[in-house]
Formats: structure tokens, sequence, C-alpha cells
């Protein structure tokens, strides 16, 4: 046991998870914690611009190593500037402790100078949260926190930490076991019901894995990897699955969904038996649910039982850890093998490839402007082959440019904003990304809109040597919006022109200290991102691109995945122009 | 579909917020809701009446599971618990309604918690159809003020509990 102050209890607790880098930004309410910052402590803190860049860094952080992030931010405004990074780590189950500061405890309930109920403004979207009530509380809280957080499905935790708390004194003493009686993931899949997932595997002649995010958080990628090479099973991964298995394997076959390509949503709407590993059968993946993929039994393994039959019935559910799930479902196919049962899905993988060659991602390459699409197919090209590179994203028709044409074969590797959709959230996120991989080339394809809301976080990459390129698809437009209107509302477009110019992105790029490049045609891309990718320092790549190209395939909201809207080469010159 | 929950939780602050805020957030009407300490000082038990499907019942459940401070969660079947409300209903009653009055409620097990010139309160526990005839009988003399809680409930003590049926999915 150590006297100390609560302040350095945040620290040592933080010291005593293995945490070595934080994010976030210093305040009044917060001042003891930052001056234990300044006393000493192993720990990094990466200074950010606003509390949503450090939220979204330890978003980044948290992705790319797996590892949980942690991000802090004082009382009142930093903590609610927390709530979108908050928000977008629950919906995309990303692991994150929030440490906020809190006014005095007698203030509390006061509206004090800077105060805000934080804890109660994020109770819908944490896993749990703390106010700390007593000094006492610090070291178990934060070992709940860090508990909780990566247990079970991954996701938020907030701790409060009132300033009085902060400057009390402590007999430190870190726990080695947390008591939380009504905390209890699941441990391990149901032998009988992955015997029966196996079986229907087994039985299957058009099985697809449809492969989530969850794969990923629970670490089970190998495991993945050789449940479809034993069994010959095609895999499709969504955009946060992106990674979890290799994109240039034989058996990789696309993204779903909305913009995801022909070939892939065929094979999940055609598909006799749905493998739904740690994905949720979201919208924007299924479409009009009701006629989603309306032949498939459905086998859902997932960590979390309360996505079992959510949206759509489980056949066959097995709710435990990915990683013991998809072995043991591999080992009893084994047995099934050995007894006679081989697998025969040759002809169904062969009918995808077809569909692939016959409905390829297509977009046209004439016209006076640059595409988009050729931008991110330089990118890819450029970095092909390499297994050093992390791609992040914002959130729109560059994002979906992104997942369509990059190809990761690594997890880890593609670092986007799915669930909530967060504009902004590419730029913080590579920084935070390249925190926790120091020697990765962290490149963050960016829209033009997306770029503007978190852009300072510049400062952040430049200041605190966590070099990455920014390559902003920029159309001068809030893309998606525009082709929604496009599409939607008769090309009527409402409050979506930002402009190709204003403001200068290289010139603002320069300003922050970053290497700032423009470039408007196809002969100039590859050697302006070549250079950007090789320079060693934070660069923006301003590419200029066709304001009006819209992104194709895609399945309207609300409409079944089979009536998708093609790229036609006189209809997006005509209509759609 | 009506349903009875039973929900132990950590005696903790928040712990009746978050449950609550989980039907909000997932746009489940609750019917009634009571809270109180049960047998354990560090454990308390939110009972509530909803009105859902099956499905919804369900993904109800395991939602609340996954909250930290939610200890366990069981329906109480109806036939196979004990339910009981307790209701305070002041009615007018003028002298010569009194005796009448109070036959009403000797009939009920009622008993009367308070007497003034013109009007009575009457307290009565039972089951919550009891509750509701005692409160039709009386309503034409004319109901002041009426407040009930919200239901609680215990499985019965001569029905063992019955395993979930949902054990594969939540084990």
């Amino acid at each position: 046991m150590a006297k100390m102050l609560g302040s350095d209890a945040v620290l040592r607790a933080l010291e005593a998870e293995g945490v070595d880098v934080c994010f976030g930004i210093p305040g009044g309410a917060i001042l003891p914690i930052y001056d234990a910052f300044a006393r000493g402590t192993t720990v990094r803190h990466v200074l950010a611009r606003h509390e949503q860049g450090a939220g979204h860094m330890a978003e980044g952080f948290a992705r790319a190593s797996g590892k949980v992030g942690v991000a802090m931010a004082t009382s009142g405004p930093g903590a609610t500037n927390l709530v979108t990074a908050i928000a977008d780590a629950w919906m995309d189950s990303t692991p994150l402790v929030c440490v906020t500061g809190q006014v005095r405890t007698h203030l509390i309930g006061t509206d004090a100078f800077q105060e805000c109920d934080i804890t109660g403004v994020t109770i819908p979207i944490v896993k749990h949260s703390w106010l700390v009530q007593h000094v006492e509380e610090i070291p178990h809280v934060m070992k709940a926190a860090f508990h909780i957080a990566r247990t079970g499905r991954c996701g938020p935790v907030l701790v409060d930490v009132p300033r009085d708390i902060q400057e009390a004194a402590i007999d430190f003493e870190y726990p080695d076991e947390v008591d939380l009686p009504g905390w209890k993931p699941p441990r391990r899949g149901h032998p009988k019901q992955i015997k029966e997932a196996a079986k229907a595997i087994a039985a299957a002649e058009k099985p697809v894995l449809y492969v989530g995010g969850g794969t990923l958080n629970g670490e089970a990628t190998a495991e993945l990897r050789e449940l479809a090479e034993l069994w010959r099973i095609p895999v499709v991964t969504t955009l946060m699955g992106k990674g979890a298995f290799p994109e240039t394997h034989e058996l990789h076959f696309g993204w779903p969904g909305m913009h995801g390509p022909k070939w892939s949503n065929f094979a999940m709407n055609k598909s006799d038996l749905l493998i739904a590993c740690g994905s949720r059968f979201d919208d924007r993946v299924t479409g009009k649910l009701s006629a989603f993929a309306p032949g498939a039994t459905v086998i859902h393994l997932d960590i979390d039982a309360a996505e079992i039959g959510k949206l759509r019935d489980a056949d066959i559910p097995v709710v435990g850890p990915l990683k013991q799930v998809i072995a043991d479902v591999s080992a009893e196919l084994r047995r099934l093998d050995a007894a006679g049962a081989p697998s025969k899905t040759e002809a169904w993988l062969k009918q995808i490839a077809d569909w692939r060659d016959e409905f390829p991602l297509r977009y046209s390459k004439t016209g006076e402007y640059l595409k988009p699409q050729a931008v991110v197919e330089a990118l890819q090209g450029l970095t092909a082959g390499r297994d050093d590179v992390i791609w992040t994203t914002g959130v729109g028709q560059h994002q979906m440019w992104a997942m369509q044409y990059v190809r990761c074969d690594r997890p880890r590797t593609f670092i986007t904003s799915g669930g909530l959709g967060t504009m902004g959230y590419g730029l913080p996120a590579a920084v935070g990304a390249k925190a926790a991989r120091p020697d990765a080339t962290v490149v963050c394809i960016d829209g033009d809109g997306c770029f503007q809301m978190t852009c300072q976080e510049l400062a952040t990459a430049v200041l605190e040597n966590l070099p990455i390129v920014v390559v902003i698809v920029n159309n001068g437009y809030l893309g998606m919006v525009q082709q929604w209107q496009n599409m939607f509302f008769e090309d009527r477009l409402s409050q979506v022109h930002l402009t190709h110019q204003i403001p200068e992105y290289s010139q603002l790029a320069e300003a922050y200290g970053a290497a700032g490049y423009t470039v408007s045609s196809e002969d100039e891309l590859e050697g302006v991102l070549a250079e950007a990718l090789s320079l060693g320092r934070t660069a923006v790549v301003d590419a200029r691109v066709d304001p009006r190209e819209q992104c194709f395939p895609m399945i309207p909201a609300g409409a079944a995945a089979l009536d998708m809207i093609e790229f036609q080469e006189e209809t997006t010159e005509e209509a759609f122009r | 579909m009506r349903h009875t929950i039973s929900v132990h939780v950590e005696n903790k602050p928040g712990a009746l917020m978050r449950v609550t805020s989980l039907f909000a957030r997932r746009g489940f009407n609750i019917d009634s809701l009571a809270v109180g300490p049960t047998e354990r000082p560090d454990v308390s038990r939110i009972t509530l009446r909803v009105d859902c499907e099956q499905h919804t019942l369900e993904q109800i459940e395991k939602q609340m599971h996954k909250l930290v401070n939610v200890l366990r969660v069981t329906e109480l079947e109806p036939g196979e618990s004990v339910e009981r409300e307790l209701a305070l209903i002041k009615v007018a009653a003028p002298p010569e309604k009194r005796a009448e009055l109070m036959a009403l409620a000797d009939v009920f097990h009622a008993r009367v918690a308070d007497l003034g010139a013109d009007a009575m309160v009457f307290e009565i526990t039972g089951s919550p159809e009891d509750i509701d005839s005692f409160e039709e009988l009386v309503r034409p003399h004319g109901v002041k003020e009426l407040v009930r809680t919200g239901r609680i409930g215990l499985s019965r003590a001569s029905i063992r509990r019955q395993a979930s049926r949902r054990q594969h999915v939540l084990s």
C-alpha cells in the first residue's frame, strides 16, 4: 500500500492496466490528474485539440492495437465533447475507457461552472459508468472499468471523478480481481449448439460466412480462416469486418450491403446457409429485412446473446467467445469429414466467381475530372503487398470507395466508423492508430466534408510526432448527401456544396506544419501519392475529383438487396448529371 | 400480451435509472414499476409490468442481462407466482353511506385507513384483479383520489422454479 492522492491513483491504475498512451485535453475539473501527469508517469499523454478528436484517437488506438483505448477530458463541455466518440465506440463495440473530471462533490447538482451530469447523459451509450463518490473507490472502479470495456462484447465505459476526490488522500492498492456479480460474459459456446452448427454447415451446398467486426474484437481471425479453408466456404466481410479475412484470398468474396458489389450481395441473398460471425444484421447490410436471404438457414455466432434474434431469427444460435466457438465448429466438421460427409461447395464457389466476372465494380473513366475511385485504386496499387499499412476513413462516398477498392489482408488494418457513421472520424482515428503502431504507414482516406470536422488534429499529428497521410477525396460536396438528393430528390441539391477550393487544403496543411499537395489529374496522381506515402511526415493530399461522381452499386434504403441500382455508363452520364 | 418481470439489481446509485433508460431507449413501454429492498441489503428488486410480444420480451430480458448492476431477470408466469398491489382510495362518504361502504370493504378485506366528515380513505391489498373490482364498486360513490403501487410478485413457494426456456442462449 502506498499513500497518495486520488489523482495519482488514477494514473497508477492506468499503469497497472498496461496503458502506454492516452489521449485528452486538460481543464479545470481534471487539473489534479494532469498535475499527476506532470509529477511523473509511464503513460504517454497525447494532447488533442478537441475532446472529440481525443475520443476518436483512443478509438483508432484501440482498433489498431486490440487494447483498450483511453481518453480524458474535463467536466462539462470537455465531457460532452467526448459524447460523439463514446456513441461511436458503443455502436462499433470499441473498447474505451473515458476518464472525465467532475465538479467538486459538494457542488454536484447546483449547476456549478462547467457542471454536466455526464454519467446521466451517456447512460444509453456506455456499457457501464461510475460517478466516483469516495476516493477509496478509485482502484476497484478503474479495475472494473478496464475489465468491462474489454470482456464480453467490447465497448465504452466512463469514469467520472469529482475534483475533490482527485485531491483526497488514499492508501493505494490495486486489486487483482474484480468483484462484479452482475457481469458474467459468456465463457463457452454450448457444445450441443456447436454440433448443430457443424451439421448444418456439412449439409449446406451454398453456405456463406457473413463476417463482422466481432470476429476482429474476438481475435478469431485465424480460426475463421481455418474454418473457411477447411470447408471451402466463401467469406463476405462487412465494413466493420474488413480485414478479418485476407481480401486477396480466393475464398474472399467482397462486402455486403448498400454499396457492396453485386456478387457479394448475390452470395448472401441466394445462400442456403448464412453463418453470421460477430455480425448483427445491420440495416445497411440487409436492406429490407423481410426480403433478406429468404432461403437461408441462419447460424448466428456471437458473444452477445442480445444480438441473437434481434433482427433476424437464428435457427442455430451459439453464444460465446468466437475464438473458441469457431475453432470448435471446425473440430466438429473435421469429425464429420472423417465420417464421410465432405464439403460440397465447389459449384457454389464457381457460381459466385462467375457473378464476380459478370458484374464487376465499374466506373466511368472518361470526362474532364479525376475520378475518386481512381484515387483509391492508385493508393491500393502503391501499397499492394505491404503488411505495414493501416487505413482509416471518414464517412460517406469516399468510405464506400475505400471499402470497394482497398484490399486488406490483415486484421486491424481498416479502421472506420460503421454503426454511428461519424463524419470526421478518420483523421483523429489515424493519429490514434499511429500511436498504436508507430512502425505502420497510416493512411486516412477522407472526404472534404469529413476532413473539415476534425482537421484541427493535424496539429496533434505534427507536434506529437505521429505522422499520418491524409488523402482527401475532394469532390467539393457533402458527397453522399448529394448522391441521395440526386437519386431520391430529383437532383434538388440542398446545402451540400462545399466547393473544391475553400479552404485551400494544401495551404491549410502547411499552416499546420504538414506537407500539402494538390492533385487534379490522373497523370500526376501516382507521383504525388507515392511522395506523400514515403515522406515520413504528416502529409495532406487534396485530390480534386469529379464533383458529381456517384457511388455504385447502391441498394436504396429500405429496398431489397437484390433490387440494387447498378452503374450504367449512359445513366450516369445522362440521368444522374 | 402483458408480462410481469422481476429484476434483481445491485443496490447501487443509478441502477434503477439504467434499467428504466433501457426500456425508454429500445421503445418499450412500462405499465407499472415497483422498487424496493429484498432479503439481502445489497440487492433491490424491481418489478416491471410490460405489455409486449414474446419476441420483444426476450429482447428486453437479454438487454437487461447485459447491464452490470443487474443480477437476475425472471419472468413471473401467471399461475406460478403470487402478485400483489396496494391501493389507497379516498371515497366520498357522507354519514348515511358509511355503513354501506364499510360492508363493501369488508368483502374485499379492505381497511379504513382514515375517516373524515364527508370522506374516507380505504387501504386495500390484493391481486390487481381484486383491486380493480373494489375500485369498480366504490366508483359510483365518488372516488376523490386514488393511488396504486406498481405490482410486486414472487414465484410460488409450492412450485419449483422452472429452468429458463432460453438457457442455451443465455448460458
